[in-house]
Formats: C-alpha cells, sequence, structure tokens
C-alpha cells in the first residue's frame, strides 16, 4: 500500500514561501521555482548568448540562433506566410515546455510540465488565441473551417458535428498529450527505481532499465516540446488560411 | 465488488489501449525506414514527420493511460 503512492510522491505541490491574500493561496510553491528557474535560463541563454554578437558565433550564441533559425523555420514551413507576428509566441511555447521537460529529468527536481493545470493552461491560451485570430481575420466566414468543400449536404449533417468535436477537443488533446507523457515517464523511472532499492544485489537490472528509460525521457522531452510547437503552428495555419 | 478492486480492474483494462499505441509507433517507423530505403535522399525531408507521427501515435495511447491513473487516484 506505501509502494502505490510512492512513484506519485515526485509530484506533490509544496509551498515554499507560504503567501495568503484574502482567501486565496498564491503561495512560492516548487512548481513555481522551476518555472522561475527555466524563464531564466532561457533568457540567460539568449541576452547573454547573443550579448558579443559576434558574426561568426561562439558555442553558446551558436545554440542561441541554432533555436531561433529551429523554431522560425517551422513557423515559416508549417504555419504560412501570414504567420510571422506569431513568432514570438510559438518560440517562447517552444523553449518554455522545452526547458521545463529537460529541468524535470534533474533528479530531485519538479517537473512543471507534468501539472495537468500547467499544460492545460498553455494549451488553453493557444487555443483560444488561435480561434481569436480567426475569427478576427475572417469574420462569421471563419465557420467556413467546419465545412469542407465539395461534400453533399446529407453528409454535412455528419461531418459538421465531428469537426466541431475534433476542433473543440484540441485544447484537451494537446495538454494531455504533453502532460502523459510527462507523468508516464517520471512515474516509470520512479518505479524501477523503487525497485532498484528493495531487490538487494539484483539492483543493477532495475538501474541499467532506468539509465535506458532516462535516455528515452530525453528524446521525449525535446520530442514533446517540438510537438506541441508545430502542432500550434498547424492549428494556426488552420485560423489563418481556413483548411 | 468494492470499489478499490474495480479501480484496479479499471486500470488495468484501460491500459489495453497501449496496445494501438504500440502498432501506431511500429507502423510510422516502417514507413520511415521503407521510404528513406527507396530514396535516401528524401530522409531530412520525411524525417520531421516521423518523429511528428511518432508523437501523435504514442500520445493517442497515452489518453489510454491517463484514463488509467484517472481511475486509479481520482476516483
Amino acid at each position: 500500500m506505501a509502494l502505490e503512492l510512492h512513484p506519485l510522491e515526485q509530484f506533490k505541490i509544496e509551498p515554499l514561501i507560504p503567501i495568503h491574500i484574502g482567501g486565496l493561496d498564491v503561495s512560492y510553491t516548487n512548481a513555481a521555482l522551476f518555472m522561475t528557474i527555466a524563464v531564466v535560463l532561457i533568457t540567460a541563454l539568449l541576452v547573454l548568448g547573443t550579448r558579443r554578437g559576434a558574426l561568426v558565433p561562439g558555442r553558446w550564441q551558436s545554440v542561441a540562433e541554432m533555436s531561433y533559425e529551429f523554431v522560425g523555420d517551422m513557423v515559416e514551413t508549417n504555419a504560412g506566410h501570414g504567420a510571422e507576428p506569431y513568432f514570438p509566441f510559438v518560440f517562447s511555447l517552444f523553449m518554455f515546455v522545452l526547458f521545463s521537460n529537460f529541468l524535470g529529468l534533474i533528479p530531485y527536481s519538479y517537473t512543471v510540465t507534468s501539472q495537468i493545470i500547467v499544460t492545460f493552461a498553455l494549451a488553453a491560451t493557444v487555443f483560444i488565441g488561435v480561434t481569436i485570430v480567426g475569427i478576427v481575420k475572417h469574420g462569421t466566414h471563419f465557420l467556413r473551417l467546419f465545412v469542407p468543400e465539395g461534400v453533399p449536404i446529407v453528409l454535412l449533417l455528419l461531418l459538421v458535428p465531428i469537426e466541431l468535436l475534433s476542433y473543440f477537443i484540441r485544447p484537451f488533446t494537446l495538454a494531455i498529450r504533453l502532460f502523459a507523457n510527462m507523468l508516464a515517464g517520471h512515474t516509470m523511472l520512479a518505479i524501477f527505481g523503487g525497485f532498484a532499492a528493495s531487490v538487494g544485489l539484483l539492483a543493477i537490472l532495475p538501474v541499467a532499465l532506468d539509465v535506458a528509460i532516462l535516455a528515452l525521457e530525453v528524446l521525449v522531452a525535446a520530442l514533446q516540446a517540438y510537438v506541441f510547437a508545430i502542432l500550434t503552428c498547424l492549428y494556426l495555419r488552420d485560423a489563418l488560411h481556413l483548411h | 465488488m468494492d470499489l478499490a478492486s474495480a479501480k484496479m480492474i479499471g486500470a488495468g483494462l484501460a491500459c489495453i489501449a497501449l496496445v494501438g499505441a504500440g502498432i501506431g509507433i511500429g507502423n510510422v517507423f516502417s514507413a520511415l525506414i521503407s521510404a528513406v530505403a527507396r530514396n535516401p535522399a528524401a530522409q531530412p525531408q520525411v524525417q520531421p514527420f516521423a518523429f511528428l507521427g511518432f508523437a501523435l501515435a504514442e500520445a493517442t495511447g497515452l489518453f489510454g493511460l491517463a484514463i488509467a491513473f484517472l481511475i486509479l487516484f481520482v476516483f
């Protein structure tokens, strides 16, 4: 029974500096700490990395420029030509998710994106933002997004509710994809670590498996950040170009 | 049947969804390998799609896992 809760103990939010305003608990928690660390690291990489502004970049400047170029390329390829104003948003999203995922891999740290409320806040921001962009650009024509061209009226009765459903489920799938990946990965690491603690001499096997899973988690951390950003670009393209 | 046992059985059943994830991921990478074997020059163009497809296929399986966790720890 005690073992049952233990893998999930790592996701507990603990207030580091308790702050209560009115009836609300706005404590500075360990989740908030790691969000702050992620933002500070990203800012340090980008600001300090490009401080010298050399024409032939050194190592940090190279990394900063590569991240900028990677996301810029992704936005241009996947969101189409009207999407340049949204590049800072996609870049911030990508870097925040990437750094949060990577920071969570450090032992004894806290994975911010393993909380459904964090990923849902990010996904809801994307969904509401993209919908507003579409409505502002197209007005009532935006509803054409749910009506594919060249479909007979009889099929439309079935198709439009399905299209509507798949549109409104987007923030949830976006949030749950990131959350479930992070949760599953860290829970697996904790479970195999628990095995290693209780087995004795055979502990080399769970530890070796943990090393392999950690390598997989590094890949998943980067990949989930990439998928979050690229889906944001695709949804933006849907809203801007209505197909 | 008491709630705790029903929860265990429900969580176990919900994990059957991961079969779909396994098949889907296998399909995605099999397509990638076939494509690159036929036309190695296309690899940098096909690879981003392969990773996107892998993440989306895995996500669908992980929705099932999320339901399993929901059943176990929320209800």
